[in-house]
């Protein structure tokens, strides 16, 4: 495709040609007004402008609302809806088979709080090549609105019950278990959402993003901490934030200090303009500390909370070959006879 | 020989003949005393002398300091499933040395240390006082070693005492212990001390006698495990996932070395293959499922209890149509059950893992021979199939050492299954990933990066297009395709292998390690009670037409199994015409030790007596 060929008027080409409805998938049977829907909206535009090929994606999910979500975007990917709690599981054998498939794993807070815990805290050490996406509403909405372990302590159901048992606060456990990339953002922040979506694609390691998306139908009510009204008031953006792919030029001058530039794995950059506070995304304790102390005043930390893109990845630490194992010839599966002679004769 | 012959050639003196090449020893030792390199060079030394031989330990679930029971079975017959009675004993555990002496019959030996002053015990057995401690002193200046080298010294006593070349077990302590020079040393000589300690202090007063044969030439010897895992490394297995439990974890474990060993990339050093351990067994089978969803061939290992864990993913491969390859070695349950013992307890639930409507195919081996091809041959299944395969072996077969002919080269290259292609997308058109388009209920599949057309995969109900769908009518067209596809695999898993005798109305089947005791009571039944049997071995399931074409041929057909609720009957039962359900009868056996010949004959004499027949 030439550059000098002007876009038809309307379609916004990327850079491997495609509009992006080549990104869209089937049509959303969530309720209107759904969080997850905004975030869906956000994958498909952030794909699309990062020039991604559909084809090596891989789109995973649990059970839940937000796990019904892939298939509303990326129509042309692989999907695999697993079984409850137990995506990362499965994202990690299917990394383990293909290294240069890239993966989006969306689960929700029940499905990564309660049954999946165990599965997501391995996942977070393991630092597995993928986006982790936990669509975050602080209830089961698929099941009908029960509590879910990300529910505020003091947070009330529509009918009344009060959670009275302190929440996980999954970006907190992530920065604990050693997690390499680590995000808050809001459904409703298209800005914000977006840059740390294209921050995950770019990045080499799990991309944890916590993403709190209101519940409409069961918990966008006075008493829920998760309302969009209530959100709304209480997020603490830790900075300004925007993304530079690799493949474009930085066009914004910023003076010295006032921006960090977090640079990924694949040349792209995450620019974090300071507000009022001189938080630094690479420091860890810092992290830690400010997410512990937003959370103790109610508020919820959003942006890049934790960035470390040179850590080892889980298929670096295997040490295995750089083509996919899955597609090696049995000429390199198969040893030959001169190899099973040597182990039946070491057995004589 | 029954018992009670050797009872009486026993009791006929010093002057009665000799028994050669056919009796069993039992070694009673504590385990982690170094007792199993002692076992291990001993049975390797009757194998070099060209003995049929078998070892079958008894553990305890323990790492050190419980009572550990180590059998040797030596047959010129060929027979190498446990003996119930032990001829010759060897007695080093002080806690359970009294009651071991009290289990053997009249005319057994025993080798002990002489401090336990067992011949106050009884006097219808023939005793060998040993001193361990004042033999081993000169031979290992060092005390700290003594404890593992003293065992050693059984090995040479017992070498002059049944005339086993001492060179043979020279041999066997280089092959167990390897290139440690030190400690080979150490051992020979306290294989030499025996030795010459039982030439110039003991009377031999047994009969017991080694002598040479060439019924071992060419065989090896090796663990049911680790047979697996090299049939699963010539399978061309890149993805291995595993949690540990006893007794499975030898098998990632021995081809964790196998791979390293052989399967490094030649021209960058780095691995054709992921060996993961997880955090738990439903995370082992997820990550199998995923990567062979993702076009890799990929296994677990577990037991029953991982088995119980792994029960939803099972189904969701069954459902969704994704291959993996899942070894259990299966031990006695319920629950946490007998880590250490042996069981053939989840056939029943291992054909249906999972709730709904769920089938998976299973393959049987019955000898490490078994394990090796069925490993290979499990890969293969898997894809073809498009569906969860599973290897039932078991702790006898897994963690005891077994003779084998040498493993042969896989001749065919592994077969991937229906894998979608431009050319068969053309001559098909319009692909859906569960569409029938052959009539062989298996679909073509695609995986993620290889060009095709993608799809999205679901334990949810779906259509042909593997689209999410509640519609009655593609609910039953999915399940009835599985049924039909679970059908097809009669032929494609390992058939049933029979030896059939014109003479009998009686038929035994049987699976798995049951084999040896099976083959060793067909011959004591038509001897000692003239009844002449025919003898059906299962290797697969689902069952082939020659399975029902078996029980048609047999007015009674005894089902040999070791579990409690007869499993495998209760398969038969549900798959074969209903009018032969009744010529069924139950064989079981379920203490957790390996099933031995004289059980079955007893239960089947038994059951022929009581029915009339006899």
């Amino acid at each position: 495709m030439s550059a000098n060929v002007p876009a038809p008027a309307g379609k916004k080409l990327n850079r491997i040609g495609l509009e992006p409805s080549a990104y869209r998938g089937g049509k959303s049977t969530l309720c209107a007004g759904c969080g997850h829907n905004a975030i869906s909206e956000r994958i498909i535009e952030a794909f699309h402008e990062m020039g991604v090929d559909s084809q090596r994606v891989i789109k995973l999910s649990g059970i839940g609302c937000s796990s019904k979500s892939p298939a509303y975007f990326l129509g042309a990917a692989h999907g695999f809806n697993a079984v409850h709690g137990r995506m990362p599981s499965v994202a990690t054998g299917a990394m383990l088979a293909n290294r240069d498939l890239l993966a989006i794993g969306v689960s929700g807070d029940g499905d990564t709080g309660a049954i999946g815990i165990g599965q997501f805290v391995h996942l977070m050490r393991r630092n597995v090549p993928m986006i982790y996406i936990v669509e975050n509403n602080g209830c089961y909405g698929l099941t009908k609105g029960q509590l879910s372990p990300t529910a505020d302590l003091g947070s009330q159901l529509k009918n009344g019950v009060v959670n009275d048992l302190p929440p996980i606060d999954l970006c907190v456990l992530a920065m604990e278990l050693g997690a390499s990339f680590v995000a808050r953002t809001f459904s409703g922040d298209k800005k914000q959402m977006s840059a740390l979506l294209k921050g995950a694609i770019a990045h080499r390691g799990t991309a944890m993003l916590d993403i709190i998306s209101p519940c409409v139908t069961f918990n966008d009510h006075e008493g829920s901490t998760k309302s969009y009204s209530y959100v709304k008031d209480h997020e603490e953006p830790l900075g300004e934030i925007s993304f530079v792919p690799f493949f474009e030029e930085i066009s914004v001058d910023y003076g010295p200090g006032e921006v960090q530039a977090v640079a990924l794995h694949d040349g792209s950059k995450l620019l974090l303009k300071k507000l009022g506070g001189d938080y630094d995304a690479t420091n860890r304790m810092m992290a830690r500390r400010v997410l512990h102390e937003s959370a103790a005043r109610g508020e919820f930390a959003t942006g890049l909370i934790y960035a470390e893109p040179g850590r080892p990845d889980f298929l670096g630490l295997l040490n295995v070959v750089d083509e996919p194992l899955s597609t090696l010839p049995p000429e390199k599966t198969r040893p030959g006879r001169e190899v099973l002679d040597a182990i039946m004769a070491a057995l004589r | 020989m029954t018992p009670e012959a050797i009872a009486r050639q026993q009791a006929a003196g010093p002057a009665a003949p000799q028994i050669v090449n056919d009796f069993s020893i039992q070694v009673a030792t504590v385990n982690g005393s170094g007792s199993q390199t002692a076992n291990l060079v001993l049975l390797r030394s009757i194998f070099q002398t060209g003995i049929p031989v078998s070892g079958k330990n008894l553990f305890p679930s323990n790492i050190a300091g419980l009572p550990t029971w180590f059998t040797i079975r030596a047959s010129r017959h060929g027979y190498i499933a446990r003996r119930k009675e032990a001829d010759i004993l060897v007695a080093m555990n002080v806690d359970t040395a009294r009651e071991d002496v009290e289990s053997l019959r009249a005319g057994a030996a025993v080798v002990y240390d002489e401090p336990l002053r067992l011949d106050r015990v009884r006097d219808d057995v023939i005793f060998y006082p040993v001193p361990f401690d004042r033999i081993v002193a000169p031979v290992c200046p060092d005390a700290r070693l003594r404890k593992l080298v003293r065992n050693m010294i059984y090995d040479g006593v017992l070498a002059r005492l049944l005339g086993i070349d001492l060179e043979q077990m020279r041999v066997a302590l280089g092959r167990q212990l390897g290139k440690k020079a030190k400690a080979v040393a150490l051992n020979e000589a306290a294989l030499r001390a025996g030795f010459d300690y039982a030439a110039s202090s003991l009377e031999k007063r047994d009969p017991f006698a080694i002598e040479p044969m060439n019924e071992t030439a060419g065989k090896i010897l090796i663990d049911g495990n680790a047979a697996a895992a090299i049939g699963a490394m010539m399978a061309g297995v890149t993805v291995v996932t595993w949690y540990p439990i006893t007794p499975s974890s030898s098998v990632c474990e021995a081809l964790t070395g196998y791979m390293q060993a052989h399967r490094m990339d030649k021209d960058t050093g780095k691995a054709t293959f992921a060996i993961v351990q997880a955090e738990d067994e439903l995370s082992a089978l997820g990550m199998a499922l995923g990567a062979g969803w993702a076009g890799a061939r990929s296994m677990t290992a577990t037991s029953g209890p991982g088995i119980s864990l792994m029960a939803e993913f099972a189904g969701l491969g069954h459902y969704a149509e994704v291959p993996t390859v899942i070894f259990d070695i299966q031990r006695a349950g319920p629950s946490t059950g007998l880590p250490t013992r042996t069981a053939q307890g989840d056939v029943l639930s291992n054909a249906v893992l999972s709730h709904g409507d769920t089938r998976h195919p299973m393959l049987l081996p019955a000898s490490v021979g078994e394990a090796y091809e069925m490993a290979l041959a499990a890969f293969d299944l898997a894809e073809r199939l498009q569906t969860p395969v599973f290897v039932m072996s078991d702790l006898d077969l897994g963690m005891n050492v077994w003779m084998s002919d040498p493993f042969p080269y896989p001749e065919e290259p592994p077969d991937r299954g229906k894998r979608l292609t431009p050319d068969v997308l053309e001559r098909i058109g319009d692909w859906g990933r569960y569409r029938d388009v052959d009539g062989d209920a298996i679909p073509w599949r695609t995986v993620p990066g290889d060009g095709m057309p993608a799809y999205f995969c679901r334990g949810s109900g779906h259509n042909d297009t593997g689209q999410y769908s509640e519609r009655p009518g593609d609910y039953t067209s999915t399940l009835d395709r599985l049924a039909r596809k679970l059908d097809a695999a009669r032929t494609l898993v390992p058939p049933a292998v029979s030896d059939e005798d014109d003479q009998a109305d009686v038929g035994i089947v049987g699976f798995g390690t049951s084999h040896w005791g099976i083959v060793e009571s067909r011959d004591q039944l038509r001897e000692e009670e003239d009844l002449p049997t025919s003898y059906l071995r299962l290797r697969g399931y689902p069952f082939g037409p020659e399975v029902e074409a078996f029980v048609r041929r047999y007015d009674r057909v005894y089902v040999v199994e070791q579990n409690r609720d007869g499993q495998m009957a209760a398969l038969l039962t549900l798959d074969l015409d209903p009018a032969l359900a009744t010529r069924l009868r139950p064989v079981r056996h379920y203490d957790g030790l390996p099933l031995d010949a004289r059980t079955i004959t007893a239960a089947i004499g038994d059951q022929e007596r009581q029915g009339g027949t006899r």
